[in-house]
Formats: C-alpha cells, structure tokens, sequence
C-alpha cells in the first residue's frame, strides 16, 4: 500500500497546483477583458494624432523640429516595456531577446545602447547581463495613466534632445488576439514621416500657427511621443493578462491530465497491493 | 455646409460628427472656427469647447491639449476632455481648493507650477459649469 499512499499525496498536490492555476486564469481573464476596453478606447488618440502629424509632413513648416531630423546614429536609445509580474508565458522573454538581437546588431557597427526599461521582469534581465540603464520603471499596476509612465519618456526624448542618443527604440508587444502576442520593435524618435505624394508637394501649403511654429510643434512632438509609448504600455497590459490567461489554461489543463493519469497509477497499485494480499492469505491458507 | 469635428483624449474619444461652428478655447484666445477655415495649429487651455449644429449645442470641458484645423476637419487632441454636464462640481471645487492651499505655501519651482496649472484647470472647469447654469441647461 505504501506505493499507493505516495501516489495519493501527489495526486493531493497537483490536484492544489491546478486550484491555484485555475484561480490565475480566471483572474487574467476578467482583467484581460478590461485591459482590452482600455487598449481600444486609448487608439482614437494615437489614431488622430499619427493623422494630424501626416498632414504636418505635407505641410512645408518653415520651422524644422529636431524630432523630425533623422542623423548620423552613434548612441541608441531603447524605450522596452514588459511587465512586472512573471507566469505568463513568453511574453516578456520574447520582448528581451528582440532588444538583445538589435543591441547586438548595433554594436557590431560600434553604437551603444542606454535603456529605458519599464517592468520588473526587463529591469531584473538587464540589471543581471548589464544594460546600461538610464531610466527604470515598475509598478505600474493594472490601469497606469500617462502620468505614471511618463518618467522614461521624458528621460529619454530629453537624451535624444541633447544628442546623447541618436535614434530611440520602442520594445514592445503587440496585441493580435488572444492567443497571439508579437514583439516588435518600432523607431520612435526621429519620428518617421510618411512620405508625401506627387501631388501633395507640388501643392504648397503651411499651417497658420498660433503663437508661433516652435512651441506648437514642440508640444505636438511630444505629445505624439508620450501617446506611442501610453499606446505600448497599454498594449502590453492587455497582452500581459492574455498571455496569463492562456499560460494558466494550459497548466491547468495539463494539471488536470497529470491528475487522471496518477488516478490511474493509483488504482493499479491499489488492485497490486489487493491482488497481493489474496494471493498471500490463500497461499498461507494452502499451506495450513 | 458642415465641418467635421473629433474630439479625442488619451482615455477615449469623446465626440465625434458633423457642426456648423465650433469655438475652442485657443491658447491665444477664444477661436470661432467655421468651415473652410484655413488650416491652422495651436494649443489649447483648460475650457470650454462649444459644438454648435443646427438648434443644438453640445458643451466640452477640455483640459489644455491641441487642435488642429483643416478646410473640413477639427481635430481636437485633448489631455482629458469631458462632457460639460459630466462635470462633478463639488469635485472640482474640493480640487480648487485644495490647489489654492497648495498655492499659500511655500512652495518650489515644480510643485508651484504644479499647483498653478491644476488651479486654472478647476477655475475653468467651474467656470464651465457656471456659464451652463446660467443658460439654464443645467438643474
């Protein structure tokens, strides 16, 4: 009986394990509803935005923002999100190694990185194989505002101001559905304009801007800036629970799997240890 | 003849349709915006953004952002945006007021400027809701 007995007290734990793993997924799941609401009602913004800055490019502004200017690149920037809490799956991981791949990349050509890390998980990784980081965030939780975030940011757009750094990076990952979850890596500074068409640069035209050029640009650049990076952070939430809720899924079900065939396990052992025991009354019987 | 209006905050976008007049709070002064308007940029302050079309006006409050203006496009980029009658008054003035406490200390650079911007926010935010009193549109 004594095999029997260890196999139960297994049966016991896992049977614990999958309680646990199933509460993780039910939690992931209402909060991934919630984090999806929050993606799709922040796009608008960073929708309209994108739209008024391609009109900006086909504007003829007589005043150039630094924002704009793309130049020769001998320091990068790397904005990365990932998140603060682990169990959930890849996602952070394949964040990372899309950094370290572009890292890599870069330093090949002779160009460092500073970092701008947001999450545990990213600051904990680049602390360990050293990053050299100029700004890090955690602890943001499950509804930050733009607020709360904005300290990488301004480190960063305020690095690329005095051309510490030549180009910013934005690590993060997008949200394709449920089940699917991509890293990608995107340029965000200097903003990259979509190119005007034939007919947009023979027609010339420029905003009246109200006081002047300089300052409304400055703060549409950097409100541009600021919704990217709210937009990623935000992605990333919603990508964060979804990645839980399907992580804990499968470790629940695997539990379940492991549980039946234990149960099985068990009561083969158990019928061993009742055969056995027969066998042995019956030949002690035989005997007397 | 109509212009299109969007109205959009970081939380969500908060209107959207078609107006004969629109008038925002510019940040060089109140801006009457009707179609055809040459295009123009500027920032905006915290107030009022009002939406007329036919009969009916719809009444903003926005917290300072950007409005881009094209022939037949308003597109207001704001920090934070509400409906006018969204407006919880006792907040505001709660939120007024402690700013104004804020404002009697002595206080350096950052938290003063701080304190400052968040005075005006809820000044214009009362504001808003005072001019909708008066015009009876509000209980």
């Amino acid at each position: 009986m004594a095999k029997a007995k260890e196999i139960n007290a297994q049966i016991k734990s896992v049977k614990n394990t999958r309680k646990i793993t199933r509460a993780m997924e039910m939690v992931a799941a209402s909060k991934m509803r919630r984090a999806q609401e929050r993606m799709r009602a922040a796009r608008p913004y960073a929708e309209k935005i994108r739209e008024v800055l391609g009109h900006l490019a086909q504007a003829h502004p007589e005043y150039r923002h630094p924002f704009l200017e793309a130049r020769e690149v001998k320091r990068a920037g790397f904005l990365v999100v990932t998140t603060d809490r682990g169990l959930c799956g890849a996602l952070n991981v394949n964040v990372l190694r899309k950094v370290v791949d572009k890292m890599h990349e870069l330093h090949q050509q002779g160009i460092d990185a500073d970092l701008g890390v947001y999450g545990n998980k990213g600051i904990a990784f680049m602390r360990r194989h050293g990053g050299h980081m100029v700004a890090e965030l955690n602890g943001l939780g499950d509804r930050p505002n733009l607020a709360d975030m904005i300290g990488p940011i301004r480190a960063m757009a305020d690095a690329f101001r005095r051309g510490e750094v030549d180009v910013v990076y934005l690590v993060s990952s997008r949200f394709i559905n449920t089940m699917v979850q991509r890293p990608a890596l995107e340029q965000l500074l200097p903003v990259a304009k979509p190119e005007p068409t034939e007919a947009q640069k023979k027609e010339q035209w420029d905003y009246i801007y109200e006081p002047e050029a300089r300052p409304v640009l400055d703060r549409l650049l950097e409100r541009y800036v600021e919704s990217v990076v709210y937009q990623a952070v935000i992605e990333h939430l919603a990508c964060e629970q979804s990645a839980r809720m399907v992580a804990m899924k499968n470790a629940s079900d695997n539990a379940k799997r492991m549980v039946s065939d234990l149960q099985l396990a068990y009561n083969k052992a158990r019928q061993a240890a009742i055969t056995q025991e027969i066998a042995e009354i019956s030949a002690g019987a035989a005997a007397v | 003849m109509t212009i299109d209006v969007q109205v959009v905050s970081a939380e969500g976008s908060i209107y959207e349709g078609a107006a004969d007049m629109v008038v925002a709070p510019g940040e060089m002064g109140e801006l009457g915006i009707l179609p055809l308007h040459a295009p123009l940029l500027t920032g905006l302050r915290p107030g009022e953004l009002r939406i007329k079309h036919g009969a009916e006006t719809e009444y903003l409050f926005v917290n300072g952002g950007i409005l881009e203006i094209q022939p037949h496009l308003v597109t207001v980029l704001a920090d934070s945006a509400e409906r006018a009658t969204d407006i919880d008054e006792a907040k505001a003035r709660a939120a007024k007021e402690a700013a104004e406490a804020r404002l009697s200390q002595q206080l350096d650079g950052m938290d003063y400027a701080a304190a400052q911007a968040e005075l005006l926010e809820q000044i214009a935010r009362l504001k808003t809701v005072q001019k909708l009193r008066e015009q009876g549109l509000l209980r």
